[in-house]
Parts: C-alpha cells; structure tokens; sequence
C-alpha cells in the first residue's frame, strides 16, 4: 500500500472503495474495515483492484475521481436525512451508510433521467471491470497472480506463448433439426 | 503554399462498407484513398488479453447515447475486424417491410432474389462457410438441444470462418491472431493494396465540403495512436467522388457537421435509427439438468461450464423467422458469446432483487459465470434513433483513452419495438427454463440504454425523398458525387445479423459508383473478380446487365 498523502486522499479512496464495493461487494480485508462492507463471501471488486483501474489515466475517469467521491458524500448526506438514519463521523458519510442504503443509493444514482447519471455509471462499469475483466492488468498476468475475480470467473491459465486454445470445444454431433426453410447457402429462405 | 492532395475517390472508413469499393474502384483504375480513423492492426497486434490499451480496446469504438449505446469497430478493417463472422442472408420478408413509414421501406428494385447474386459474391469473396454439427460450440450445442428439447429447430449459423484454423479461443471480438476469421484485413483490402488503393489510419473525418468543380474537399484530423482523445494535427484531401461508409453511428454525424458548408441534409440524415431491434439475454445453466434432461456431457468432466470456449455466434434459432407472422413479431433467437469487461456489467439476475445488474446477488452470478449462455435477439424494431446536435469531433465526446464516448444518439422505444422485444424475451425464456434447465434474464436497458452491436439505417436507401437520405443507388439526395454505401444505408432491422447484407449491398452499389466515376472523366472499369481472382461470383452479377464501362 502506497502512503496516503493527505486527510482528502484518504477520505476519497476510502469513499471510492466503498462504490465499487457496492458494485462487487466482497469480504472485510480485516475485522474493523468500513470501506468493505462485507455483504458478500469472498474478494470483491476492491480486492480486484478497483482503484488501481480507477487510477488509470486511460479510463478517462481518473481526473474527475475528487469530485465524485465528494459528491458522493453529498448525496449520502442528503438521502440519510432524507430516510432519518444517523450517520457516524469517524468515517465518509457514503461509508458510514449500511450495505443496503449504499445500494439504494447508487441505485437511484444510476437510475434513467438522474441528471449525474452519466458519471455514476461510468464508476460502476469500471468498478465491474477491476472485477470481471482485470482491465489494469495482463490478462495471463493477472490469473497466474492469483486475480480473485478472473479465477472466480473460472478463467484458466493460457498456453506457454499466453493464447488461449480449445482443441475440444463442442459435442460434435447433431442436435437439432434444421429450420426446413434453409437455402443451400446456409441461410433462412 | 504546399498542393492540396487530390484523388479520385476519397473512403471515409473501412469496414464492410469502404473496403469493398475500395477494392473494386483500385482494381478497376481509380486513385482511391481510404481514410480511417482507427489504427491499422495485423494479426501479430491481436492479444489475447483485456488490459486497456490491448487490441481489444484498441479495435473498438464504444458509443453511449441517450437510450441506446452502438458498439463498433475503430482500426483498418472496421467492424469486420471485431466480429463474431456470422453471416446468414436476411430472411425474404425483411425487404416487404413497411417499419413506421406505412409502406414499403426498402426501393421497389431491391428484394431478396435481387440481392441474392451480391450475397453471392460476398460468399466467394470472404468466404462465408455453411458450418456442420461437428463446428459448433458446446454453448452452441446446449442451445441446440435445448430449442430440439422444446419442439423447435436449430440451424448452425453460415460463418466466415476457417474452421480449420480457428482454435475456439472466443477472442475473435480483440481481432483473430490467427487469421482464422475473414475480415477485411484477409480479403478486399489487402486486394485494394494490391491494386494501388492508399490506407490512412488514424485519420478521422469531420466535415465535406464542395470544391469549384463539383468535387469535394474532405477535412481529417490526425489521432494520436494511443490515446484517441489526442488530435496531433489537421489536413485535407479533395476528391471528384466521396465515399461515406463510417458506420451507421458515424455516417450521418458527419454528413450533420458537413451541412455548414454543403447545405441542408436531406430529412433521412441522421434519423430512422435503428439497433437492429437488439437485445440479449443471459441464461445461468444448470449441469445437473442439462445432464438429466438433454442428455449432453463434456468428454473432461462438466457437462457445459464452457462460456468462455468457442467462436461467438454458432446456433441460431429461426423460428419465428416466418413471413406469415406479423411485423413486429418475427425475429431470430442466436446464441453468443459476449467476453466480460463490456458484457458482464449488463446482465441481471434472473428472478433477483431489483436492481439487479450490480450488488451481492450478481456476484454470485458473475461466479458462474462459465455457466453462462448468452443468447441474442435480433427482432424488428420501429427506427426510432435519432442524432442530435453534432459532438466537435468524431462521433462522440470520447471519455477514455480508447473505447468510451458518449454521443448524440437518442433512442426512445416504441410500443411496438417493446412489444417484439417481450415476445421475444418470453420465446427465449420458455426454450431455456423448461424443465429447469437454466435461469435467464435480459440484459437491462436502465444502464447504457438498449446496445446494439448492429446500427442501422441512420443514412438509408429508398424511393421516398421524405423518408429516405440515399436514393436507390447510394447516392446522397441532393448532394451527386457523395455515396454511402455502409450499415447506414440499410433501411431497417434484418432480424438477422447485418453483416452478410451490408457487404452485399455495397457490392451492389460499385456499378453505380463506377459511373458516377466516369461521368467525372476518370478511366475506370468495373468487373474485378472476388480478391482471391475467384469469377463465380462475377459471372453471376454479369448477368445482371448492371456492369459499367466494359
Ligand atoms: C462485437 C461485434 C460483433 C459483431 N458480430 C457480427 C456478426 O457476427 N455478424 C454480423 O453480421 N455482424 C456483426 N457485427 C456487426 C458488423 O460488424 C457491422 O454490421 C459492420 O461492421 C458494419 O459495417 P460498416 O461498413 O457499416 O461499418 P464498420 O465496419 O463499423 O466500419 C466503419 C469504419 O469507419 C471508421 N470511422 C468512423 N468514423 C470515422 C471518421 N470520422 N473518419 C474515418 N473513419 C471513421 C470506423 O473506425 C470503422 O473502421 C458485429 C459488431 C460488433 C461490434
């Protein structure tokens, strides 16, 4: 872990973690960790490596990450008061929401005709993708380094030259009836 | 002062729609210029591997608009360097379609028997397989069984594929390392190379304009290689006849930002949008079942667990691919593979808490992942997609280095369109949770909007001058020596994937441009033969009384 510069940075990351951990939610790093929630069994997307994609200048989210993080704390105020919960203050007032708060958050964030929409969804794709697809890392990489959600996916390690090759790949036999209408090409008529 | 380049024919893009004229008006003696916006990519660029910045983001141009998001191809070769290479001719009944304009969309002169000798020569020319039982894929198969299970048909879908090359590694959509896909980096344009044709990559065009005699000046900017938000500079080229083939969800865009200076569009630019009626599910299988009641079993142990085995598209269900069945009502049933990372984030859980596409629920889903099918519904929808005003650039603000941008399309289904896709939702589901053998949910439209992977019809053919911006031959209303011979000029959804189509219908519209050519004092000829120097083909459109300046 790289040291935290300043208070901001870390009320950020810590903000960010807690997005993407409502996208893939995943298991306490340790027992008094706030960003993770813990709503569900395993490594989730910040295990993945969410911020380490989100600070990818490539995603072209990068440089908007201060923002949305404090928006994010914005909002989180607005909707506690709105559903009378007390919110602690030792941690983001995003972190502070319960796991099901958190997601019904994000869920009208992301809901069509939110006027911030755009950049909610934009989070959560990237969020998704630390998880699903590793997209900081060499795929092969990644899988032989252990990438929690590659290997969760049931993805395997590729040949020695890193390509990916399937010598048995189907059923090799006739499994249905063709549609009667097909031309000689292939095609239907 | 430095001359301005000039050539005969200007291509803006390079996929199924640019590289096909690219090759007939080189071999047939014209100066041609291809310019593309995207990087020019070769088999040893293609990864296997979904790091951003790899060929897979490279490749693709990822467009979000306001209801509806457009998936396509971005480098040398276009989307025919991305795709999955299923390629069935569209069903009879598509060219009777009448879609929301109350009479028939497509020109009186083209139907399935007219386009059939184009069909022909794309088949030679690519080519395009008819694939056995023994080619397809275990998702392929599962789906196979399982329509035969519920009383129904299945077809292995035509392909341009080598069979015998391709290694089922499903990474066909970061481009085919091994060559085993016919893009146009195999065929036409490495042909139009051949014959003299010049490619620009990473020039993206952004306007026309008309020069004094009657040609056109076409404006580009230069793209930095790696990061497309980057402009490194500016140029122009002019031409006697321009060729517009960017992809339906760039075509119109620029033909909107060119109106400045051309003048007014005719009213089909940029309007009558359509995705094709899209639409994909997401089936979660059960081993235990599919072992139970199909009776399938894998030689190495599971019984499917193999969504990440394959070559996207393999099985097609076309039953309600049937001319008597009203519009709306018919559309094809495929079975694909869609890779994680642009896929994944879209799918929901069948029968979960809403929301249903992120959360605890999903990951749990996302874990079975290998136990995903994925089937894609191509159904009939109402061209409803619209283009707003025109972003400064290209066809979208472009948000990441490579792939994301958000655009000016805005897409509000109709009745109609919803009530084709629910049909087709409860057919797919009916098929696939009989007897339990899996759980599926469709992809949700709250996130990006409905996605499409085939934009249509922004730019269409037809005889109306009020519903149409091309007329028959290609040829932009009120602006001669100005073409579009790509998926914008399709006049609506297919029901089928589009590919086959648009390759044939820009084979067809060659003749026509060759005139237009020679009308313009330049020496060329039409009635090359398939890249390969196959003649098939062109004996059959010969036939056709159609070929120019022989
Ligand atoms: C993932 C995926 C899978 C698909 N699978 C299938 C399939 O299995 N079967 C099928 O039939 N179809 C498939 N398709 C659709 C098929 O690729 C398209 O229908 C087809 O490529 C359309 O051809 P086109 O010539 O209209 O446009 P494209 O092939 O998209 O070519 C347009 C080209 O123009 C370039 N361009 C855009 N704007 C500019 C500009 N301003 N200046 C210069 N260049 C520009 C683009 O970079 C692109 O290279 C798939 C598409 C995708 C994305």
């Amino acid at each position: 872990m790289q040291p935290e510069a300043t208070e901001e940075e870390r009320v950020k990351n810590m903000t960010l973690e807690a997005y993407a951990d409502t996208i893939v939610p995943g298991e306490k790093r340790f027992p008094e960790d706030r960003a993770i929630a813990g709503a569900a069994p395993g490594p989730g997307s910040v295990a993945a490596g969410a911020l380490e994609l989100l600070n990818f200048d490539a995603t072209g989210v990068t440089a908007g990450l201060p923002y949305l993080a404090q928006s994010l704390n914005d909002h989180a105020k607005i909707y506690a008061g709105e559903v009378a919960l007390e919110l602690d203050h030792d941690v983001p007032p995003f972190v502070a929401l319960p796991y099901e708060h958190r997601r019904e958050l994000v869920r009208r964030l992301t809901t069509p005709g939110h006027p911030e929409k755009d950049g909610w969804v934009s989070l959560a794709l990237f969020c998704n993708m630390a998880y699903d697809s590793a997209a900081h890392r060499h795929t092969a990489e990644a899988i032989r380094d252990g990438h929690p959600g590659l290997l969760a996916l049931g993805y395997q390690a590729p040949d020695a030259d890193g390509f990916w090759r399937f010598p048995k790949y189907g059923y090799g036999r006739k499994l249905a009836e063709l549609h009667p209408d097909t031309t000689p090409s292939g095609s239907p008529a | 002062m430095t001359a301005i380049d000039k050539t005969d024919v200007v291509i803006v893009g390079s996929g199924f729609g640019g590289s096909i004229p690219a090759y007939h008006l080189a071999a047939g003696g014209a100066k041609v210029t291809v310019l593309e916006r995207g990087p020019w990519l070769a088999a040893n660029d293609f990864e296997h591997d979904y790091l951003l910045g790899s060929s897979y983001t490279r490749a693709f141009d990822f467009v979000v608009g306001d209801g509806m998001s457009v998936l396509g191809g971005n480098c040398v070769g276009g989307g025919s360097v991305v795709y999955f290479a299923a390629m069935p001719r569209a069903p009879r009944f598509v060219f009777d379609r009448q879609g929301s304009i109350g009479r028939r969309m497509w020109p009186s002169v083209l139907s399935r028997d007219t386009l059939e000798p184009w069909y022909d020569r794309v088949d030679e020319s690519l080519p395009v397989s008819k694939q056995d039982w023994t080619d397809v894929s275990y998702a392929g198969g599962l789906w196979a069984a399982a329509c035969n299970h519920s009383g129904r048909t299945a077809n292995p879908a035509p392909v341009a594929v080598d069979n015998g090359t391709c290694v089922n590694c499903n990474f066909m959509m970061a481009g085919c390392r091994f060559d085993a896909k016919r893009s146009m980096l195999t065929n036409y344009l490495p042909a139009a190379l051949a014959h003299g044709a010049e490619i620009r990559p990473l020039h993206e065009v952004q306007r026309l304009e008309r020069t004094e005699d009657g040609g056109y000046r076409v404006h580009f900017d230069l793209i930095d290689e790696e990061d497309y938000r980057i402009h490194t500079g500016t140029g122009v080229i002019e031409a006697k006849v321009v060729i517009i083939a960017a992809g339906a969800g760039a075509t119109p865009v620029i033909l909107q930002r060119s109106e400045a200076t051309l003048g007014t569009m005719p009213h089909g630019v940029g309007r009558y949008f359509s995705g094709n009626g899209e639409r994909l599910n997401t089936a979660i299988v059960d081993e235990d079942r599919v072992r139970e009641v199909l009776g399938l079993s894998r030689e190495d142990g599971p019984v499917y667990s193999a969504n990440h085995i394959g070559k996207g598209p393999t099985v097609a269900n076309w039953d309600k691919l049937d001319g008597s069945l009203p519009e709306y009502e018919r559309y094809s049933l495929e079975q694909l593979y869609f890779p994680p990372g642009l896929g994944t984030i879209l799918a929901q859980v069948p029968g979960g808490e809403e929301p249903r596409w992120y959360g605890a629920q999903k990951k749990e889903i996302l874990n079975q992942w290998a136990n995903w099918l994925t089937i894609f519904l191509m159904t009939e929808d109402d061209n409803e997609g619209v283009f707003g005003t025109p972003p400064p650039t290209g066809n979208a603000y472009r948000i990441s280095q490579q792939m994301l941008g958000r655009g000016s399309l805005r897409y509000d289904p109709t009745e109609n369109t919803r009530r084709g896709w629910a049909l087709a939702d409860a057919d797919c589901k009916a098929i696939i949770e009989k007897d339990g053998l899996a759980k599926v949910a469709p992809w949700t439209n709250d996130v990006v909007g409905a996605y499409t992977v085939h934009p249509l019809a922004s730019c269409r053919i037809g005889d109306d001058a009020a519903t149409s911006a091309l007329h028959p031959n290609h040829e932009l209303r009120n602006h001669p020596g100005i073409f579009v011979t790509d998926s914008a000029s399709v006049p609506g959804a297919l029901t089928v994937n589009p590919a086959m189509t648009v390759a044939a219908l820009a084979e067809r519209s060659v003749p026509g441009i060759v005139r237009a050519l020679q009308a313009r004092d330049v020496d060329v000829k039409y009635g090359a033969p398939a890249p390969d120097g196959s003649i098939t083909g062109r004996r059959a459109v010969s036939k056709l009384d159609l070929v120019a300046g022989t």
